[in-house]
């Protein structure tokens, strides 16, 4: 794989829930060491994009490739081995609660095998001083952890594998906004030790405004016009602000729907498509 | 007048149980040869069989207890009119071995067991520790179930032993110390009615039971809908389809076996000495 090949590539792809839409007709290349960051309004399939690309979910339509090979292709081990390659934080970090921190970090170490204890007693502690936090957290409960705790213990379990990609599900999301700077530093403390593929969903602009290389923002399909493309926007994260697309200004300056009709009349005059 | 027939209705339930039935097949296939791969933990197992079995043992022995005096207090009123009081210890016990030990204990097993299991699984799924283990490399199926379900299928059959036990001492304390019958008779008939055969068929069916138990428990928990309303429902769900497959299955086996135990002594099941 070259460095302009994508390493992930979304083509076409379409997802449904029963009768609901959540993503039609989807394409999105991802280069390596690129940091992108997918935003859009809650039920746009930001979260699903992410379980598309390690195979929690499969599309309707469409496929979903890895370094060019399409995952549902991919066998049972072939589908692991390209996971242990991805680290994964979840929206509500997702820590085992019958595992101490240390056993959650170690967690994928054990798992993939290979590691004395003493290297994986190791790897923990790297982890764990990497995102910050003192290694007497080592032997607490994930219900004795604060928000940004739990987030921080979630972030070092997914680098304990080192992983070649790593994918960022709302990683700010209920925190204080000291704490949303620490983990946007921690996301680019990461990227800075060594070369990561990141994929970061967040409705978080501050966020969007320090980590991101490039942008794309989804809109949900429930309120797309018929033949509208989902993605509103794919470029530098400098040209959000004075984009000629309304729903694109609205979002990212966190107005109100009716408040832009009142104060612009963009939407009475339709130049949002 | 047409003679065109109106078009009929796809049979929508049968076929959604037909799919639900398939799923769970496929699930419990997983789970089940998950019990002989290097995911099945030493540790979780252990864990799994202290809860079933052990944190069990007093519910268990209190109903076995009690079933086999309530069931001495109703049968005695009756067979003391004929002048059958000494065979009250053949029946009774009999009813204890091959059905109601076997059967309450699973049902008390899906009660106390099975709806844990279930709404742990599905807190787990809720709040995506499930999606976790699969981003680490390890099949949740067989990290999360395969223990579970040898846990319910190992100590099953020493909680039946248990109300087994206690079912025929309840009922000797009725019949011989509070209604007065000839102990030695009252042995006597159980002896010669009641053998290994049955224990066998009893054991037998607890086995089947508790395999049950935790594989429609655990895949209730795996199909859990989102927040404390869907973990509720998967975990009443969970127990309201062991009851009736636990009471379905024993209608089948008992068919079985009685045709086996004709086959095998030439004479009702019930009677081999």
């Amino acid at each position: 794989m070259t460095a302009s090949e994508p390493i992930i590539r979304l083509q076409n792809v379409t997802v449904r829930f029963d009768r609901q839409t959540v993503l039609e007709g989807i394409s999105l290349d991802v280069l390596p060491n690129q940091t992108l960051v997918l935003i859009g309004e809650s039920g746009c399939g930001k979260s699903v994009t992410l379980k598309l690309i390690v195979g929690l979910l499969k599309p309707t339509a469409g496929e979903v490739l890895f370094e060019g090979k399409p995952l549902h292709l991919m066998n049972e081990r072939e589908l692991t081995t390209m996971r242990l390659r991805v680290g994964f934080l979840f929206q509500q970090s997702a820590l085992f609660d019958s595992l101490t921190v240390f056993d959650n970090v170690a967690f994928g170490p054990r798992a993939k095998g290979g590691f004395t204890e003493d290297s994986i007693r190791q790897i923990v502690r790297e982890r764990l001083q990497d995102v910050g936090l003192p290694l007497t957290v080592e032997t607490k409960m994930p219900v004795e952890l604060s928000g940004g705790m739990r987030k921080r213990v979630g972030l070092a379990r997914a680098l304990a594998l080192t992983p070649d990609v790593m994918l960022y599900d709302e990683p700010t999301t209920g925190l204080d906004p000291i704490m949303t700077d620490v983990i946007n530093e921690l996301i680019l403390q990461t990227r800075a030790k060594r070369p990561v593929t990141s994929l970061v969903v967040t409705h978080e602009m501050r966020t969007v405004q320090k980590v991101a290389d490039r942008v794309v923002m989804l809109y949900p399909h429930a309120r797309l016009t018929p033949g509208d493309p989902q993605i509103l926007y794919d470029g530098p994260r400098d040209g959000l602000t004075d984009h000629p697309d309304a729903r694109v200004r609205q979002f990212v300056r966190g107005e109100a729907l009716d408040r832009i009709v009142e104060l612009r009349g963009d939407f009475a005059e339709g130049d949002h498509r | 007048m047409s003679t065109d027939a109106a078009p009929s209705k796809p049979p929508w339930t049968l076929i959604l149980f037909l799919v639900g039935l398939g799923d769970w097949s496929l699930f419990s296939l997983r789970a089940v040869t998950g019990v002989f791969s290097r995911h099945l933990k030493l540790r979780e197992l252990l864990r799994v069989c202290v809860d079933v079995g052990a944190n069990s043992f007093g519910v268990i022995a209190i109903t076995g207890l009690f079933i086999g005096m309530v069931l001495a207090v109703q049968a005695y009123s009756q067979f003391h009119l004929i002048g059958l009081d000494t065979s009250l210890g053949a029946v009774i016990h009999m009813s204890v071995i091959r059905e109601l030990g076997p059967v309450l204990t699973a049902i008390m097993l899906s009660g106390r067991v099975g709806t844990a299991m279930a709404a742990q699984l599905g807190t787990m799924k809720v709040t995506e520790q499930i999606d976790a283990l699969a981003c680490l490399g390890v099949d949740p199926v067989r990290y999360l179930v395969s223990p579970r379900f040898l846990g319910c299928v190992l100590m099953i059959p020493l909680l039946t032993v248990l109300a087994d036990g206690m079912g025929v001492i309840g009922s000797t304390i009725i019949c011989v110390e509070v209604f007065g019958i000839d102990s030695y008779h009252y042995w006597r008939h159980t002896a010669n009615f009641v053998t290994l055969w049955d224990l066998f068929i009893g054991l037998g069916k607890s086995v089947i039971f508790g395999g049950i138990v935790g594989l429609i428990s655990c895949h209730r928990g795996f199909q859990s809908g989102a927040g404390a309303e869907g973990v509720g429902r998967a975990a009443t769900e969970g127990f309201v389809m062991s009851f009736i497959a636990i009471l379905i299955i024993d209608f089948v086996l008992d068919m079985l076996t009685s045709a086996l135990g004709v086959i095998l002594f030439a004479q009702g099941s019930g009677n081999v000495a």
